[in-house]
Formats: structure tokens, sequence, C-alpha cells
């Protein structure tokens, strides 16, 4: 170990070389590993966190490499999973650090086993099935975990403490129903992603060195393009929160989630999500992506090799692929979920 | 009557409520959070929760990228 290696940070007070002790000790999930967690997962390793799992279910596209931190075009030449080309870069930005890739898709069914021994779990997912199936689990484990999200120049994040601050369902208790705008339906800035990402990892080396009880508890929402900064202040646990107070994990027994089947050959059917959507509405924003199809029964969406049948009550199948994966990554990307 | 949203001043009907200050925004109420004079405000409570002259608010979009 160079000695030098984390001595700016551990000059700064509130980490010292006790802080960096723990941080060095911790052992921290980076969910989703793209702009946000790409960027949370380089600035850890360069922290000097001891283990970081990552885990992601995509590969790595050209159009990641615009705010994408971690991945280059040799990585979109060869159409690398986002974990193991994400890890190969941690190793080597810091080979004290213990990486380990996971790729996958998180669901009620793994997540037990996949985050078995962490500390703290930041979220750099790209939908909100899988931030409320985090929420569930870390309230139910008592694992911090930090929300963070952005589209188009705006975002927003917030530390959740079970315990001691508002979970994700104390604030909203349902995901938004019906379509929501998406990095690739509505576009997203580099900016707003690492800096919503710079928050959380600030917020996260607070935590692992051992301050979480005057980590202040606060949404901040920031808009790189308007230049605005607000803050909310987060209150206490609600008493009438699903998770929090009922303590109900609906999402992590897996009663939240649209079942998924193989029908036929590569072709992934994603059930009715009891989310109805406005097909006119999706057309409006899929068109500038590439060839859509539609009439008051089925909207008809295609990127090639895939092609994606949006029904209104918000089932879809999605042909080109036999990756249940890789099938939901889609919805989530274009139809939001 | 004059309150605040997000900061800026805006004139709105006496008695207005939460939920009918969002739907006069134009803001789908499944993607917001509602601040009112540094309280959260329960979205059940959005029908009948009046706003008083010189309320102040904080409207938080909630968004799924990442």
């Amino acid at each position: 170990m160079e000695p030098d290696r984390y001595s700016r940070q551990v000059l700064f007070p509130g980490i010292g070389a006790a802080g960096q002790q723990r941080i060095r000790a911790a052992k921290v999930a980076v969910v989703g590993c793209g702009a946000l967690g790409s960027f949370q997962a380089g600035a850890l390793a360069r922290a000097g966190v001891g283990r970081i799992l990552l885990i992601d279910r995509d590969y790595v596209e050209w159009s990641n490499l615009q705010r994408q931190w971690l991945y280059d075009e040799s990585d979109a030449r060869d159409a690398l999973p986002k974990a193991i080309a994400a890890a190969r870069r941690l190793a080597a930005i810091n080979s004290e650090v213990e990486v380990s890739p996971l790729v996958a898709d998180l669901t009620a069914a793994n997540i037990e086993e996949a985050l078995e021994g962490v500390n703290l779990i930041l979220d750099g997912t790209d939908n909100f099935e899988t931030r409320y199936l985090l929420n569930d689990y870390a309230v139910s484990h008592g694992v911090p975990w930090i929300y963070g999200a952005a589209v188009g120049s705006y975002g927003l994040t917030m530390p959740v403490l079970p315990g001691k601050t508002a979970c994700l369902k104390c604030v909203y208790p349902e995901p938004p129903s019906g379509a929501q705008p998406t990095c690739e339906t509505a576009g997203v800035l580099n900016a707003i992603t690492s800096a919503i990402a710079s928050l959380q990892t600030g917020d996260a080396l607070k935590i692992l060195a051992g301050h979480a009880d005057s980590l202040r508890p606060r949404i901040t929402t920031v808009d790189v393009w308007s230049g605005e900064v607000r803050q909310v202040a987060l209150p206490p646990p609600d008493a009438g929160c699903q998770a929090c107070g009922w303590r109900e994990f609906v999402h992590l027994e897996g009663k939240r989630r649209a079942p998924i089947s193989l029908c036929g050959r590569n072709a992934v059917q994603i059930h009715e999500r009891a989310q109805p959507l406005d097909l006119g509405q999706l057309k409006a924003a899929l068109e500038p992506l590439g060839e859509v199809r539609a009439n008051e029964f089925a909207l008809r969406f295609f990127l090639p090799p895939y092609e994606m049948t949006i029904f209104p009550d918000g089932r879809a199948i999605i042909k080109g692929t036999d990756d249940v994966g890789l099938a939901r990554s889609l919805y989530a990307r274009y139809v939001g979920a | 009557m004059r309150i605040v949203v997000n900061g800026e001043p805006r004139e709105v009907a006496d008695g207005i409520t939460v939920l009918q200050l969002l739907e006069s925004l134009g803001l789908d109420p499944s993607r917001v959070a509602v601040e009112l004079n540094t309280q959260i405000v329960k979205k059940p409570e959005w029908p009948h929760r009046t706003l008083e002259s010189g309320a102040r608010l904080e409207i938080v979009h909630f968004v799924g990228g990442g």
C-alpha cells in the first residue's frame, strides 16, 4: 500500500485515520452501473472502499460513452457487460480494492444472496421497480441506501437511513403510473448524472466514515441547465408507511413485480403491470428513436435487433431476445418502469 | 392570494387545495412529493389540504433515470 494514497482525504477532519479504516473495512453495493453507478464506483474505489460489489444487467453501448465515466470505446465495441467492464477499470484504478462484478437482473429472487453482508447500497439504477425492491431490502435489513436519479438536466437524491429517516415509500408510496420520461426518450446530460452521483458519494463517505448520525436528512434536487438547487427536509420514518411502519415488504416478496414469461423462440413477455399507458404519448416519445407503428390496440417499436410490442394495459412483448434481464432493461429504458 | 412555489411567487385562487394546485400547474400527482411550510404533506391529504396566503411549497419531481 502506498502510504500517500489516501492522504488528502485522511487530512479532511471528517474522515481522519479512523474514518479511513472504516472506509477500508466496508462493503458497498453499487446497483446499476450506468451513468450514476459507474461514477459512484470509480469514486468509491479511489476513496479506498475495501469491497465493492457491482451489479448490472446491461452491456456497454456507444450511447453510454457520453456520460458513463468508466467505459471506453473498446468496451462498447466488444459490448462488454457493464459490471465486467467496470470491474476491470476499478482494478486498474485501485488494486487494493476487492471488486465483485455480478452480471444479473436484481430481483426479489436473488437480492438476499446478492446483497449479503453489504454495509451500504448506492442506487445507480435506471428504473423504479428496482428502487422499490432496494428500499424494501434496505428497510427490512436496516442497511442504509442512497437514492439518486436523473433525466434531462434534472436529478435528485436522498439518503435513506432505516429507522432514522423517511424511506422512499414514506415519501412516494407508489411508483409513478404510466409511461415515464427516461434517459433514452428524454435525453440526459452528463453534468447532472455526475452531480447527483457526487452527492450520493459524499453521503456514502460520510456514512462509511462513521458519521451517519450527523448526516442531514434531506432531498436535494439539482437542475444543471436552469442552475437551480433546492432542498426539502426529509422527515422521520412514517408510522403509516407500508415498509417503515407496517413492515410489509411487498416488493421483496415479489408481489409487485410484473411477471415475465418466455413466449416462443427469441421473445419475452412482460405481463400486465397495472400500469395503463397512453400509447399516443409513448408514440411521440419513441418516434425520434426509431420506427413506431401504433393504433389504439398496440404500439410497435422497432429497435433493431429488437422489436417491442406494447399494449395499453402496460403489457409488452420484446422480440429478438430470450434474456429476461435484457427485456426488462429495454422496457425500463424505453417505456419507463 | 399569493403563495410561493419552489421559490417563485404565484397568484392562486383563495382556498385552493394542494391537489388543485398540482392540477393547475399541469403536474402528474403520481410523480411529485409536496412540502408545505417545511412539512411533507402525504398524498391522501392533498385533496382536502387547503393553502393559506403566504404558503411556501416545494414540489419535488420524482424521476427514474440514471
